[in-house]
């Protein structure tokens, strides 16, 4: 698809360890057209997060390297753009929301400085200035926009002060500061309770509607991927195995593999049958 | 059908200490929590964090001390006696992440030992034994002389599950024994266990925030929201029909795969357009419905 905001092509990825190479992505493909909501599902070690880690440039090299493949994002291909080219896309056209609220905050920072900081990079790399006041102006915009009551009460906060819904709604928020138009979620609120979750997801669902986002969502909860994608990609062992669209994919899985994730998943109508004797 | 677990009234408080170490109130972790699990069943108890699903289960361990309540095991009352050497024999637990419950340094068949060991099963009969339990848990007898960093999580999982096994306990409490699992992984833990209780009688606590999965696992159901059970049942009837609005947030918070699923969750109003957290939508309710048409247990 050529008029994709983000089209991952025949991406192979191999690690190098203990002088031993492992082949860890074998010719991945995907495409994500601007305003989509793609899931990118697999179990671990699946390669589902080095190719998100390989689109944002995040993979460390060595130990790894791509051998082969390109990853277009608007069109022009990630790996072989300049560094400075492609800083100025990571964290400003395309940014992540990671997992874990509580690591992937620093302790020692209130939300304001973090957020400021990553406002100010962001900023410098686009070439544009903002002061103080008006980079906070921004900041307490966001934290508004992923529904805080009380945003400047949040931007005083330490992470510790917040609960875990509100740090991944921070998470949320600093991936939008530069208004990027592709959110790369990495299993958003698998670390939060359950209903804390469906909040984060309707939230992420809301926003990716109202701001017209494309969203990238990885996970390997085939729950989340129907609640939050219309085409998924299913991946296993370093393969592209099935792709369609979601709804399909769960009336009538074609792959094997497909069909043995979909079956291993507990309903909650029942009828799930655990045991030999079964 | 006799019990063979019975919790009346179990209460756990842990005080609130000032900055200066002085006791300025209570915070009541488990309330006045009771149950039953019949001889060779399932009981569930569902919730989030801080609902005091893991508290209950390490008083029942003599891992904390109840402050009030009563635990009986076969109709014993046994809640000084938790913790003992001949309590551990009847009742064993399996942890959460078997990454960090198993040590590192043993190897598998010396992790089986220690229970062994414990409770006197004399040394010549250990190796025999281990093989035993091995097999039980459907793992290869020469994976007694490997480390827990050359299993995967299943496998670990599965070493966990043998040593809770070794000394032949009657009751087997099972702590979120797969949500360190990816899902194809804890589908066949789950086939292990239900054949376990089925050969050999086992009578299970099984704790866990997956519906889904409890759905499938327990005949009886206990959610809890803030260390009381606020709704309890057959499984089949309390998620067929949610009484107390905690419990259908609950439901209604779980993401499905298939529309069956998806017309079984209880709609939930939206307050402001999000989703509200239970103690927004309790108290909506509180407000617009007279307590006692609310079903409390």
């Amino acid at each position: 698809m050529a008029d994709a905001l983000l089209s991952v092509r025949n991406l192979s990825v191999q690690f190098t360890t203990y002088g031993q190479t492992n082949q860890v992505l074998h010719g991945v493909s995907l495409d994500v057209p601007a305003r989509s909501q793609i899931a990118l599902v697999g179990e671990s070690g699946s390669g589902k997060t080095v190719t998100m880690r390989s689109i944002m440039g995040l993979l460390r090299t060595p130990p790894a390297k791509v051998t082969g493949g390109e990853i277009l994002y608007d069109g022009r291909d990630l790996l072989t753009m300049p560094d400075r080219e492609r800083l100025k896309l990571r964290g400003t056209a395309m940014s992540m929301v990671f997992q874990d609220p509580m690591s992937s905050l620093n302790p020692v920072f209130t939300i304001a400085d973090q957020m400021g900081t990553i406002l100010k990079y962001a900023d410098r790399r686009l070439g544009r200035s903002r002061n103080g006041k008006e980079r906070m102006a921004r900041v307490y915009e966001v934290l508004g926009q992923v529904r805080m009551r009380d945003p400047e009460r949040v931007a005083r906060s330490y992470p510790i002060m917040l609960s875990g819904g509100m740090r991944q709604r921070v998470l949320i928020a600093m991936a939008l500061l530069s208004e990027p138009k592709l959110l790369i979620a990495d299993e958003p609120g698998t670390a939060l309770d359950v209903t804390t979750q469906a909040q984060i997801l309707k939230l992420l669902k809301d926003l990716v509607e109202e701001r017209g986002l494309a969203l990238l969502m990885i996970t390997h909860n085939l729950g989340v991927v129907r609640e939050t994608s219309n085409y998924v990609y299913v991946m296993n062992k370093g393969v592209v195995v099935e792709h369609r669209p979601t709804a399909e994919l769960f009336e009538a899985p074609r792959d094997d593999y497909t069909k043995a994730l979909i079956a291993a998943v507990p309903r909650l109508t029942g009828g799930t049958r655990f045991g030999a004797a079964a | 059908m006799s019990d063979l677990l019975e919790i009346a009234g179990l209460t756990k408080l842990f005080p609130v200490r000032n900055a200066f170490g002085r006791k300025t109130g209570d915070v009541r972790a488990v309330d006045n929590v009771s149950f039953a699990i019949p001889k060779g069943k399932v009981y569930g108890l569902a919730g989030e964090s801080g609902s005091g699903k893991s508290t209950i289960a390490r008083m029942i361990m003599g891992l904390a001390k109840p402050t009030a309540g009563d635990i009986l095991l076969d109709g014993h009352n046994i809640t000084g006696e938790t913790g003992t050497r001949a309590y551990g024999r009847k009742v064993q637990m399996v942890f959460q992440n078997p990454g960090s419950s198993l040590n590192p340094r043993r190897t598998v068949g010396q992790s089986i030992e220690v229970p062994l060991s414990a409770h006197g099963t004399p040394r010549s009969e250990h190796k025999r034994r281990i093989d035993e339990l091995l097999e039980m848990v459907q793992l290869p007898t020469d994976f007694a002389l490997r480390y827990p960093h050359e299993l995967s999580g299943g496998q670990k999982q599965r070493v966990a599950i043998a040593r809770a096994l070794a000394v032949a306990p009657q009751l087997l409490i099972l702590d979120e024994p797969t949500s360190a699992l990816d899902v194809s992984v804890q589908a066949r833990v789950m086939d292990l266990l239900v054949d376990l209780g089925r050969q050999l009688g086992l009578t299970y606590l099984f704790i866990s925030h997956d519906l889904s999965l409890m759905r499938n696992f327990a005949d009886t159901v206990g959610v809890l929201y803030l260390g009381k059970i606020v709704e309890t049942g057959p499984t089949a009837s309390v998620f067929e029909h949610p009484q107390h609005d905690y419990t259908r947030l609950l439901l209604a918070s779980v993401p499905v795969i298939s529309a069956e699923e998806e017309a079984m969750r209880p709609r939930i109003p939206l307050i402001d357009g999000e989703i509200p957290t239970a103690e927004q939508l309790i108290a909506l309710r509180l407000n617009a419905a007279p307590v006692s048409q609310r079903t409390e247990k």
